[in-house]
């Protein structure tokens, strides 16, 4: 195995660690506690302030990968363990990965209209880093579900993708339904939108310039004009972004996407979401 | 930090005797005993003059002679085509070179970016040198470089700076000749396939190809262009007239079209699989912990690199119409 080497601002805090070491309770939180020194020394605060967040499996579930084979594309997929009412409904998840340059991967905000705040897309990530989704109830209460990922690279290296395929079909779209539909009841659905998602931290050695960033930074998908979902994204998404999301169709209706880009650049694509049957729907 | 342990001579010895009882018998071990440079990596003859240092399959920056380097020998001087993992690497096989003929090395090719077949480069820059690769292999350098040699870095112990990234001078669309004396070589850049910047080169003389990884034996084949654009180049280089190939992991010599056999099939029945489980709206976390291969115990590294391919193969794939 290779070694990482720690960042020098994690070196030059690692005092503060063993001391935190010391006072840990048992011995297998004392990794946990070295690996949150980003989060609990800074990042926390800037995000949330003083407001108190639960941190259990008991709102939202995240999965990912223990260790990533392409950490430029590293799947991540988030489970809401309670339903999305008029009453009670996660509002927004904000998706961090300590260690990357702009931690921040995404919020993404759900509405009662969605179902399921369950939420599936791939992200870089740049090295072994905690990875948190925290989830905001509409009556302001913070959960989060973290996971620790063995990735390096993700940032500065490309997905190893064919690179001119990819530019070739920026911002072309597609949007879907996934499974059986049933009128009233949470559909699955995916948005995908080829882009480059470049991050400005990819060099050309040649000239030793960054190639500028250029990513998506919004997405909005509504639902007969009613939004079920959107999201404020960062670089942090992998290239060709894809989201998978729930809405509850009430009856037949148009499902519409819009995208931004960081150049402002606007890309939208609209399904058709017909009834099929009585109370079944025609997806795809 | 302690580097990991190379083989043992012995291993080595077994290695070597195992390539050439498995071949013909022009496949003989060349063991170099000239002192003028040292130490000279051992090296098979799998041609008249064409001289293979096989690799052993092993993860890139965890381990030494990962990838099959080559040689062509030219009444007028040599082409190398591939250089290591490391400029060490890259001198043992210069050294190698020089106790085999006192010809000049005229041509380093590289067949593709990776950090196992390019980063020995900086043991051949010196004037007369002059260094090939595909037209699209400088972009994909640039965005790797600096990650290869933090990584390289690492697993070295040493800090490398800048020059250990060495660029190509003259790259290659289509194909190119090259005539080393007394023997043409063809370059041939294909779309993308392993990488979008493969490059093979064959010895008309013997009908022996270099494919690069365009051919994987023993080692898992790894995507890291396109499954669609490599299943089509190895359908269409098939047919070119070769006796011989040296894959870019394996044996140092295999026959030709058999060879590419297993990577086709590989390939072929990931891109079934995947397609399959796109078409049923699987996702691609889902894909990477369910999708297994038949040839799973065929291959060494499956576990390793398995759901990194089905990651590429999927986030390529699900853009298909």
């Amino acid at each position: 195995m290779m070694n990482i080497p720690h960042s020098t601002v994690f070196g030059g805090l690692l005092g503060i660690a063993n001391l935190l070491l010391m006072l840990a309770p048992a011995a297998g939180q004392a990794t946990t506690v070295e690996e949150d020194m980003i989060w609990t020394g800074g990042l926390r605060q800037a995000y949330f302030g003083d407001r108190p967040i639960t941190q259990s499996d008991d709102l939202i579930v995240l999965d990912v990968p223990k260790r990533a084979e392409n950490a430029a594309i590293v799947p991540v997929s988030i489970t809401a363990r309670i339903p999305q009412t008029h009453e009670r409904f996660i509002k927004t998840i904000y998706l961090i990965i300590d260690k990357n340059p702009g931690a921040l991967a995404g919020k993404f905000h759900f509405t009662p209209k969605s179902g399921r705040a369950d939420l599936a897309f791939r992200v870089r990530i740049d090295a072994y880093s905690p990875v948190r989704a925290i989830a905001e109830t509409n009556d302001g209460q913070l959960y989060m579900s973290r996971r620790f990922v063995k990735a390096s690279g993700g940032c500065s290296a490309p997905a190893g993708s064919d690179l001119d395929a990819a530019m070739a079909r920026l911002g072309k779209i597609k949007l879907k339904t996934h499974g059986e539909g049933q009128l009233a009841e949470p559909v699955s659905a995916q948005l995908m939108i080829s882009h480059p998602n470049l991050n400005g931290l990819q060099m050309d050695q040649l000239t030793r310039l960054y190639a500028p960033a250029h990513f998506v930074r919004y997405v909005k998908v509504s639902f007969e004009g009613e939004e079920v979902f959107s999201a404020e994204t960062s670089f942090g998404i992998s290239e060709n972004p894809s989201f998978r999301f729930f809405f509850v169709p009430e009856g037949e209706g148009q499902l519409t996407a819009k995208v931004v880009d960081t150049k402002d650049l606007e890309f939208s694509q609209t399904l058709d979401v017909a009834a099929a049957g009585d109370q079944q729907l025609a997806l795809d | 930090m302690a580097r990991k342990k190379r083989n043992s001579g012995a291993q080595k010895l077994l290695l070597l005797q195992l390539s050439c009882a498995f071949f013909a018998q022009s496949c003989a071990a060349i063991t170099p005993k000239h002192e003028s440079c040292s130490p000279a990596t051992e090296v098979l003859q799998v041609a008249p003059n064409i001289y293979v240092r096989p690799g052993h399959a092993a993860v890139v920056f965890e381990a030494d002679e990962i990838a099959n380097l080559g040689f062509i020998v030219g009444d007028r001087c040599v082409a190398v085509i591939d250089t290591g993992g490391s400029v060490a690497e890259g001198r043992a096989l210069d050294c190698a070179v020089r106790t085999i003929t006192d010809r000049p090395v005229c041509y380093v090719i590289n067949t593709h970016v990776h950090p196992d077949h390019l980063l020995g480069n900086a043991a051949f820059v010196r004037p007369g040198v002059e260094f090939i690769a595909h037209a699209k292999l400088p972009r994909a350098l640039a965005l790797r470089g600096d990650i290869y040699l933090e990584r390289a870095s690492a697993y070295e112990g040493r800090k490398l700076d800048a020059s250990g990234i060495v660029f190509p001078e003259r790259t290659v669309t289509g194909t190119v000749e090259l005539d080393i004396g007394g023997r043409i070589l063809t370059i041939r850049a294909h779309d993308s396939a392993h990488t979008d910047h493969d490059i093979s080169v064959i010895d008309e003389k013997t009908k022996t190809a270099f494919l690069g990884d365009l051919v994987f034996l023993e080692h898992l084949p790894v995507i890291d262009g396109s499954i669609n654009g490599w299943i089509d180049e190895l359908d269409e280089i098939s047919a070119l007239s070769m006796d011989y190939v040296v894959p870019g992991h394996g044996p140092p010599r295999a026959s030709w079209p058999v060879a590419a056999t297993l990577t086709l099939q590989y390939l072929t029945e990931l891109r079934d699989q995947v397609r399959a489980w796109i078409a049923h709206g699987g996702d691609l976390a889902s894909a990477q912990d369910n999708i297994g291969s038949s040839q799973s115990d065929d291959w060494r590294l499956f576990d390793r690199y398995q759901r990194r391919n089905v990651g590429a193969a999927y986030a390529e794939l699900e853009w298909e119409d």
